[in-house]
């Protein structure tokens, strides 16, 4: 008998814990996305986990999935060949936000527009975790990094919009902790078919926390609660109300025909 | 409510989420253990300290009653 849903999928011959940082988000994220893939009653051997590198890059190494893990920023890339070979795979890619739209950023865009089937889930701490926390395309203007020591004086991106702009053909922002809404959002990104994105916001207490002043895991957590708006609310927030403060929720739900099914049938109309 | 609250303590990092967070105050922090301690009476088995355990070391079993 499982003792619950998350440590069924749990490799048994890895050490728990797990590596990650104490009250660390990405250990919540990861159990929202084990939960999502049970409720989707989806065959172990018919899910990979694919991810690059960096502290949330651990994932596949925990789960009883196929699952690879690759290089820095090329998780896209793999994913993208392992797709094209098993097409009737379900393919989560899991990314930080360096390594999919910093080092990962140009394949990024391109999976999206070119509607690759991939389940894509950034585990946002808005730095480089592993490395000791320089300053990501998504640190925030103003806040702190060890590479923006005064504050960082770049304009950050929104994955969100990124993705939408890009062709992904689903787009949510949840947090580590608004649990319950992450694992719905993840659970129906598994239902669609073509390049999804879910942005997990997930607070890093170590690397972040410790430099922007919000270093306990249950600070980051009652940030996280006090900053994230669900978009309807957003949606009605006059301009000065939105300063600080971040939209949450579904940005996008659109069918649109993915790459892998143009390609088999393209094959097909093709065969002598 | 018929529930057992399962705690791994090996598994525990002490980070006090389960205890921020829990509805109902069921859930205190020893301080010099570091550790998580459950009030079964307060409990109402929401199951959100599962949720946002970091390190998968709570589990809340409700129990149907007959
Ligand atoms: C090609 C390459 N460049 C740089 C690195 C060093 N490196 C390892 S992880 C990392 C960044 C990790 O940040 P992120 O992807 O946001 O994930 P996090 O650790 O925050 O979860 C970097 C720069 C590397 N491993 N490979
Ligand atoms: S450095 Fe940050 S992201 Fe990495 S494990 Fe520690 S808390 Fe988590
Ligand atoms: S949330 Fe989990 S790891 Fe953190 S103190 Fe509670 S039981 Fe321990
Ligand atoms: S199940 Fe809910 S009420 Fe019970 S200890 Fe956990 S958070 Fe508190």
């Amino acid at each position: 008998m499982e003792k619950n849903v998350v440590h069924k999928y749990l490799r048994k011959n890895k050490k728990f814990p797990h590596i990650w940082c104490p009250g660390c988000g990405h250990g919540v994220i990861m159990s929202s996305m084990l939960r999502a893939i049970d409720k989707q009653g989806l065959d172990r051997d018919d899910v990979a986990v694919v991810s690059g590198i960096g502290c949330s890059s651990r994932t596949p190494t925990y789960v009883d999935f196929n699952t690879i893990h690759t290089t820095h920023g090329r998780a896209l890339a793999f994913a993208t060949g392992l797709k094209l070979a098993k097409p009737d795979m379900t393919v989560i890619v899991v990314m930080g936000d360096g390594d999919a739209v910093g080092i990962g950023g140009n394949h990024f865009i391109h999976a999206a527009r070119r509607n690759m089937d991939l389940k894509v889930i950034v585990y946002n701490n808005n730095i480089y975790g592993m490395t000791g926390g320089q300053a990501s395309p998504t640190t925030p203007s103003g806040k702190k990094a060890t590479t923006a020591r005064y504050g960082n004086i770049e304009r950050s991106f929104d994955i969100c919009e990124l993705a939408k702009a890009t062709g992904a053909v689903y787009v949510a922002r949840s947090t580590s902790y608004h649990v319950q809404a992450l694992e719905k959002y993840i659970h129906r990104s598994l239902s669609k078919k073509g390049f999804t994105v879910v942005e997990a916001m997930t607070h890093c207490p170590t690397t972040y926390g410790r430099l922007n002043k919000i270093k306990e895991p249950v600070a980051g957590m009652i940030y996280q609660k006090d900053h994230f708006i669900m978009k309807a609310a957003w949606d009605k927030l006059p301009e000065e109300k939105r300063e600080g403060k971040f939209p949450m929720g579904e940005f996008v739900d659109i069918e649109k025909t993915d790459f892998v099914s143009k390609y088999l049938r393209l094959i097909e109309a093709n065969k002598e | 409510m018929d529930k057992k609250i399962e705690f791994y303590e090996s598994w525990c990092k002490g980070c006090g989420i389960c205890a921020a967070f829990c509805p109902k105050g069921a859930i205190t922090m020893d301080k010099m253990a570091g550790k998580p301690v459950f009030d079964e009476e307060k409990c109402i088995a929401c199951g959100l300290c599962e949720l946002r355990c970091p390190d998968y070391a709570v589990i809340i079993k409700k129990k149907d009653k007959e």
